[in-house]
């Protein structure tokens, strides 16, 4: 029997297309894994069922029947519930409260949800304390509180985004423990993940998608992990990316050894070694939150690090520079550039509400003269941005806000690449922009690396990173799992690299957590 | 006995903040930090003011006034002009999304503006009389200076600890004070729960200028006798301090705005003073209130917390 079906999905954003003609069954009572790689629809596609977006085409059958959801509440109506990456929960409020929030069909009575959510708990082996708030809970707790508040508004087929990306394996085990309790109770499930390891272990049929198309379903039982890579990565497909020859090659930042923790004390880098040359772009591929960002980071000064020496070779004198001891700025004026292009585009780099020119003074606002600032450089650099990388703007007083995020990122990255750096580094450049800019920014790329830059790119696509960078970094988990040449490696071998997991994985995360 | 007087004195100074106070918590719950206070009690006061005048003239001598009537008139009047200044900020800052501390700023210069200009047209004819009615209690002396304390305020300010009582089990109790507390928390959360974020803080921001509103109408038509005095703004600022004070706590209001009225005429009450240092006790509340932003600051708890989405507008395109 079919819970879900959707059929020839279809969903544009713009001028992008998230997801096109997609089909999906979900049986009754099995979990399926949907996988795929970063952008290929995934999350959109599950938003749909939520009732987050509503899909340009396309149909979604519930128990066989042709249903229109266009709002959570018409997803909560149909019994689907889902879990999302970033948690919605109200800090100050303990479980009961926020599980029992909005759910205004039964009487208000805590007493009675409190028994209810220990029914539930106690039905599919959670642990969890009712009345405990949930500024004093772990990810792990705040992830079982989301889920029980699904079930307890009456959910049959549950949509789980990511859920083991934040957990350690041991929480992993637990909430797959109580997935296939649910499943048991005849629940529905759909779990998101880039983990093959996880797909294989918990799912029962794996469907694939690839830049927003479906590509397939198979049975967890008749495949393999390099089966799944192959379907999830797909054929390369050329993309004609110029790569030029790399010259007068020479070590220009050392980073050895180092290790970092985040603000909740787990391991974040652990041991990352590598060099990055000048003349060379070095890529740097990965699943989203591997520590690409606090890798990047580290070397821009802004994240601590615990352990490990990052070292600068100054390219005119030869002299070896500890990075570890300056300060962002100093930093900066020895010519690292980091081009961070977050999630939120604006959050780092840009100021949304000034103009092109201020923003161009953020990195010169020391210069002028006397207590006055020059704003004649800063003008002309904006207006040379604007003309070389076709910012589509009325003029550079419009406030950054107000560009599309394409034309964000052409901002930011043009005005980094403009200080003539030593060290690029740019995270996820292309994100959002359209074939026409992204090959743009790849000129611009191997501009910076003929000057003899070394650039460190952090990039999503594999086939992008194959086809520009000059060596390919694998990062998974915080750990390097392989540098490889980009000329000669297969697309499979960095995907493998890039979901392989450890053995030494469990105990190791153990370790970090207990050293707080 | 003097402190039973000063006491006695201080619950019916206090309660003009209660009103005040209360009104803003209810409003800052729902993340709307309603700078406007100030300017709504004066209006609140000058709608009372014209109630208590349209009563007045509409009888044909000033002794047959109505007890009850004479209340529900000038409550209507008060609520309606907080109502519509209140509705005015929402409209501002929910419908039209601007800053709330500009538009609260603003509110705040329109309604003083408004009442100092408006309130000279009321006739104050019979406003003793009036006043003498409003604040009248059957039990007032019979019961002793210390029986005074409990029994000899007039209607208003048993109305406000009625309210204060009935906002806390609101919030702490209900399905809607729940609700309301997550839009003020984390409005995209309750967005997602089913909650709508804009309802919520309508009738939240209109009820509790409402709330505000009767304190200048109480301060006006009991506190001061029917005498009208432009200091209403001073009281709505106190009252927004108060808010801080009490740790956004209606029952925790009850009390604080005894404190505050005690401190607030605690200079009239001690002789030897000249009229500059009777004036620094004006000053007390606020350096009380700093003093428990400091404390809650250093404990860092995580429960007497403005609400977290306080002065943030909502809307949902923008997640």
């Amino acid at each position: 029997m079919i819970a879900l079906e959707l059929k020839g999905i279809t969903k544009r954003f713009g001028s992008i297309v998230a997801n096109e003609g997609v089909d999906l069954q979900l049986k009754k009572g099995e979990i399926l894994a949907l996988l795929g790689e970063n952008g290929s629809g995934k999350t959109t596609l599950m938003n749909m069922i939520a009732g987050i977006y509503f899909p340009d085409e396309g149909h979604i059958y519930v128990n066989g029947e042709e249903v229109v959801i266009r709002s959570p509440q018409d997803a909560f109506k149909q019994k689907i519930g889902m879990i999302h990456q970033h948690f919605k929960l109200v800090n100050v409020f303990d479980a009961t409260q926020n599980i029992v929030l909005g759910n205004g069909k039964k009487k208000f009575n805590i007493k009675k949800s409190v028994s209810e959510v220990k029914e539930i708990s106690e039905k599919y082996g959670f642990h969890i304390d009712p009345g405990k708030k949930i500024y004093d809970m772990s990810v792990s707790e705040k992830q079982t509180v989301e889920i029980i508040k699904v079930l307890y508004r009456g959910a049959d087929i549950l949509i789980l985004d990511e859920p083991t990306a934040v957990l350690t394996p041991q929480e992993t085990d637990k909430l797959f423990a109580v997935l296939k309790n649910m499943k048991e109770d005849g629940k529905s499930i759909i779990i998101i993940t880039h983990k093959l390891n996880e797909v294989l272990e918990i799912s029962d049929r794996v469907s694939v998608l690839r830049k927003g198309h479906y590509i397939g379903t198979v049975n967890t039982s008749e495949t393999t992990e390099s089966e799944l890579t192959e379907m999830m990565v797909g054929k390369a497909i050329d993309l004609n990316i110029e790569r030029i020859e790399s010259e007068h090659v020479s070590d220009r930042l050392i980073v050895s050894n180092i290790n970092c923790k985040n603000r909740e004390g787990v391991k974040i880098l652990e041991n990352v070694t590598f060099t990055a040359k000048s003349g060379e772009i070095l890529g740097i591929a990965g699943i989203a939150g591997s520590g690409q960002r606090e890798l990047l980071e580290s070397i821009a000064g802004l994240q601590k690090i615990d352990t490990g020496e990052i070292t600068y070779i100054d390219p005119e004198s030869g002299e070896s520079v500890n990075l570890r001891d300056k300060t962002p700025t100093q930093i900066r004026e020895l010519g690292v550039r980091l081009s961070f292009v977050p999630e939120d585009r604006l959050g780092m780099g840009l100021v949304g509400n000034m103009d092109i020119v201020d923003n161009m003074m953020l990195r010169s606002y020391e210069n002028g003269k006397g207590i006055f600032l020059d704003r004649v450089n800063p003008s002309n650099l904006a207006d040379s941005v604007i003309s070389e990388l076709e910012v589509v703007t009325p003029n550079s007083h419009t406030p950054v806000r107000r560009l599309s995020g394409g034309n964000v990122q052409k901002v930011l990255v043009g005005r980094e690449i403009s200080s003539s750096p030593k060290v690029l580094m740019v995270a996820y450049p292309v994100r959002g922009l359209d074939v026409n800019s992204s090959y743009l920014i790849y000129g611009l790329l191997n501009k910076q690396k003929e000057n003899g830059t070394a650039v460190i790119f952090v990039g999503e696509d594999l086939d992008v990173l194959l086809a520009l960078c000059d060596r390919i970094m694998v990062i998974n988990s915080g750990k390097i799992t392989g540098i490889v040449d980009a000329r000669t490696v297969k697309k499979e071998d960095v995907g493998l690299l890039m979901t392989k997991t450890f053995d030494n994985d469990a105990k190791e995360v153990e370790d970090g957590g207990s050293n707080e | 006995m003097m402190f039973f007087v000063f006491l006695t004195s201080a619950i019916s100074m206090g309660v003009t903040f209660l009103y005040g106070c209360v009104g803003e918590i209810i409003t800052e719950k729902s993340g709307h930090l309603n700078l406007g206070i100030p300017g709504i009690m004066c209006v609140g006061g000058f709608g009372g003011c014209l109630g208590v005048s349209i009563y007045m003239q509409s009888l044909s001598s000033p002794d047959n006034a109505n007890w009850f009537l004479l209340i529900i008139i000038s409550m209507f009047f008060s609520v309606l002009f907080s109502a519509m200044f209140g509705a005015l900020y929402c409209f501002l800052t929910v419908t039209l999304r601007a800053n709330q501390n500009v538009t609260g700023l603003a509110i705040t210069t329109f309604g003083v503006g408004f009442t100092n200009y408006f309130v000279k047209n009321i006739n104050m004819a019979n406003f003793t009389k009036a006043s003498a009615l409003i604040s009248y209690s059957p039990l007032k002396g019979k019961l002793g200076e210390f029986g005074d304390i409990f029994v000899s305020h007039g209607f208003f300010i048993y109305f406000a600890i009625v309210i204060a009582i009935v906002a806390a089990l609101v919030l702490n109790k209900t399905r809607v004070g729940l609700n309301l507390r997550a839009v003020g928390e984390n409005p995209a959360t309750a967005d997602a729960a089913g909650i709508s974020v804009t309802k919520y803080r309508y009738i939240a921001t209109i009820i509790g200028s409402m709330i505000a509103g009767l304190g200048g109408l109480f301060y006006i038509m009991d506190r001061l006798g029917g005498h009208w005095e432009y200091v209403l703004d001073i009281m709505g600022w106190l009252a927004i301090a108060l808010v801080i004070f009490t740790l956004w706590k209606p029952i925790i209001s009850i009390f604080g705005s005894i404190l505050f009225g005690g401190l607030y005429i605690a200079g009239s009450y001690i002789t030897g003073l000249s009229i500059h240092q009777k004036e620094l006790f004006g000053l007390l509340p606020y350096v009380i209130t700093v003093i428990v932003l400091i404390i809650t600051s250093v404990l860092d708890s995580k429960e007497n917390q403005p609400p977290a989405a306080l002065g943030l507008n909502y809307f949902r395109e923008d997640r």
